[in-house]
């Protein structure tokens, strides 16, 4: 789960990281109330999901409460790569001398957290990392050990950062703490400025939660302002693993990589994928009837691909799923069903009782993903 | 030869008494596997179906020598499983709980390869490991496996290692092991682990492996393969049409930052001469042709 900028900088001001006076608002008036407060110049920062916000015009300074309002009315409802921002983070604005570049995230090759330090901050660090990747100093910490403050003192020296009396290394250790405690993919400061008074201060912050870790934390309030597409928000209520895509075969399969196969298989028959669902391990015939409702929801739908290897599933329980979808939902769409697995004789013997309803059933795959593409061009017309 | 387990190997389960355990415990203990024991901590001297329950690992390798483990306990009491595990005495631990936090795979992989450096862990989030004939500990189903050789198989996601022992048994070409070694950022068995195994079992003469999209599992796979094995390797990677920013389910499986296409594992592979397949059905076609020319 991602978080916005000001999400995360409260959760590093949790830990005593250094960030700028702000407030969070969803409208114009609150925009000014809250420069009002805070005193100018302020920045006005629209909280998206998504990079490239300054590009996109969805960071503006203001000096004045007149600056506030235009600004914020600009930025509020602007379309930034398909994320329509609906609340802003306005700060104070800081004087900045130098911009570094921090973050942790875990190393999958490695199999430990990497700590990434650049004295070249406040731009992409993917662009550094591709061009002038010697301009990132990498440390890998074990997390049985943790980050100790020596480590973190010589890992500053080798970025080529001036530590002393900044209080980068003080921030480092609480972010990797942060990142740690809050069970996070990625804890990032871009940048991490050192003011023209010498202090060392946290001007934007990136952070994604491992939704595994959900259990042992209090996230709710971070759940309520995701922003998903309608489809997801369908799905993730039906407990299903949903991605929603923009092609006109819709997706029902069995496990992760199943799921995946299949989108690759439509694509390899000249179609083109509406969405990515897993139904998961051992799902019965409710969990197959709310996938065809969200599947049907879906108005690019022409035609849905069934595609199940039963291991814990069942072949039984998908038929008995899609035959009870059939009676629960008006289906816009026909249905092609590749069965194999645990119980696909009994599935099928189900289905057969049920041919020509808008159901077809394939021995294979790919037969399977043919078919379902050629359903859906003639669905179209 | 099968790699990391055969029919002598006796597996001690922890979660026997949940539902989940109970069904694949006693489904693999139909197959022929020698399930040995379960654990409970309040549970000991019980049995489920005539399997021993015992307070611990520790109790249930005393009383019958097991040596491997298999983990159905719920995420959050994945990371104790595990360490009771190699405490205990076991050397092959497979987790096949999903949802276990990053942080704490990554904790417990350290911790064991300081502490218990002969341990080997398989998972988390992983269908388990299947020696047809011989032993098969975790959640596939034993049918769709065919025993004899020569392919080994090596899978990071689950219904993709059904799919790739359905395609090839289907072509009456046997399996030595197939090894799914699951989909999450921490795995504690690499592709890398399995390569090597399989390029020194005698019996396993080629070898089919199925990657996703995410990390640099496969590229890493690509450079062992192409320094280190001599045996004719067959893959397929998932997700070659998964956009950029999502995860595809599984934790690991996300394209970010142009880093993680299938499309540049694809080519890492077949740089390294292994036959990259498009779908699976193509790789089962590919590993026939493979076999027909041993």
């Amino acid at each position: 789960m991602d978080l916005f900028e000001y999400q995360g900088k409260q959760l590093f001001a949790t830990y005593g990281i250094p960030i700028s006076d702000g407030a969070v608002v969803l409208t114009v008036e609150e925009a000014v109330a809250a420069g009002e407060r805070i005193g100018y110049p302020v920045v006005i920062k629209a909280q998206v999901h998504v990079g490239g916000r300054g590009k996109a015009g969805g960071v503006k300074l203001a000096s004045d409460v007149e600056e506030v309002r235009l600004h914020a009315g600009n930025i509020l409802g602007l379309d930034i790569k398909g994320h329509v921002v609906k609340r802003l983070w306005i700060e104070k604005a800081s004087d900045i001398a130098t911009e570094y570049y921090a973050s942790f995230t875990l190393d999958r090759a490695a199999k430990k957290h990497l700590g990434m330090l650049s004295a070249a901050g406040g731009i992409e660090i993917e662009t550094v990392a591709a061009e002038n990747p010697e301009a990132i100093a990498r440390i890998h910490i074990d997390p049985v050990d943790g980050l100790t403050e020596a480590v973190c003192r010589e890992w500053v020296e080798v970025a080529g950062i001036d530590q002393d009396p900044d209080g980068i290394v003080d921030i480092l250790l609480k972010l990797y703490t942060a990142y740690v405690d809050a069970d996070a993919d990625l804890a990032e400061i871009n940048p991490l400025i050192v003011t023209t008074e010498g202090k060392a201060h946290c001007l934007d912050a990136k952070v994604t939660l491992d939704d595994n870790a959900a259990f042992r934390h209090e996230w709710s309030a971070y759940e309520a302002t995701q922003e998903r597409d309608v489809r997801e928000q369908a799905a993730k209520a039906a407990g299903l693993q949903y991605v929603g895509l923009d092609g006109e075969v819709g997706i029902i399969a069995n496990g992760a990589g199943l799921a995946m196969s299949t989108l690759d298989v439509v694509n390899q028959a000249g179609g083109r994928p509406a969405n990515f669902l897993d139904i998961g391990g051992g799902a019965d015939a409710d969990v197959m009837a709310s996938a065809l409702e969200v599947i049907n929801a879906d108005p690019n739908v022409r035609s849905i691909f069934i595609n199940i290897f039963g291991g814990i599933t069942r072949g039984e329980e998908v038929a008995n799923g899609i035959v009870q979808a059939m009676r629960q939902v008006d289906l816009r769409s026909p249905m092609v069903i590749r069965l194999d697995g645990t119980n696909a004789e009994e599935g099928r013997a189900i289905l057969a009782g049920h041919a020509g309803e808008g159901l077809v059933s394939e021995p294979t795959m790919l037969e399977a993903a043919a078919t379902a593409v050629a359903l859906a061009k003639e669905n179209n017309r | 030869m099968s790699i990391f387990v055969d029919e002598t190997t006796k597996v001690v389960y922890q979660g026997l008494t949940g539902s989940a355990g109970r069904f694949y415990g006693l489904r693999n203990r139909d197959y022929g596997t020698q399930v040995v024991a379960g654990t409970h901590p309040t549970k000991a001297g019980t049995d489920v179906d005539g399997v021993p329950i015992f307070a611990g690992i520790a109790d249930a390798v005393a009383a019958t020598g097991a040596t491997a483990s298999c983990i159905f306990v719920p995420a959050p009491g994945v990371p104790d499983a595990v360490m009771e595990a190699a405490e205990g005495g076991i050397t092959f631990i497979t987790v096949i709980t999903e949802g276990v936090p990053a942080h704490d795979e990554a904790r417990f992989y350290n911790q064991l390869k300081r502490d218990f450096p002969h341990v080997r862990l398989l998972g988390p989030n992983c269908p388990g490991i299947i020696s047809p004939g011989k032993c098969n500990i975790g959640i596939t189903a034993g049918e769709i496996a065919m025993g004899g050789g020569p392919v080994g198989i090596v899978s990071r996601s689950g219904t993709l290692t059904y799919q790739a022992l359905h395609e090839l048994t289907q072509k009456g070409i046997g399996q030595t092991t197939c090894v799914g070694i699951g989909g999450d950022p921490v795995p504690g068995t690499t592709f890398i682990d399995c390569l090597a195994a399989f390029q020194a079992d005698p019996e396993t003469k080629a070898v089919m492996l199925i990657g996703e999209i995410g990390g640099s599992a496969e590229e890493e796979a690509a450079e062992f393969i192409a320094a280190e094995m001599n045996k004719p390797v067959v893959a397929y990677v998932a997700g070659v049409t998964a956009p950029a920013g999502k995860k595809m389910g599984h934790a690991g499986a996300i394209v970010s930052g142009g880093r993680g296409t299938a499309a540049a594992k694809m080519e890492a592979l077949s740089a390294a001469g292994v036959h990259v397949a498009k779908n699976p059905t193509e790789a089962g076609d590919f590993m026939a042709e493979v076999v027909a020319a041993l």
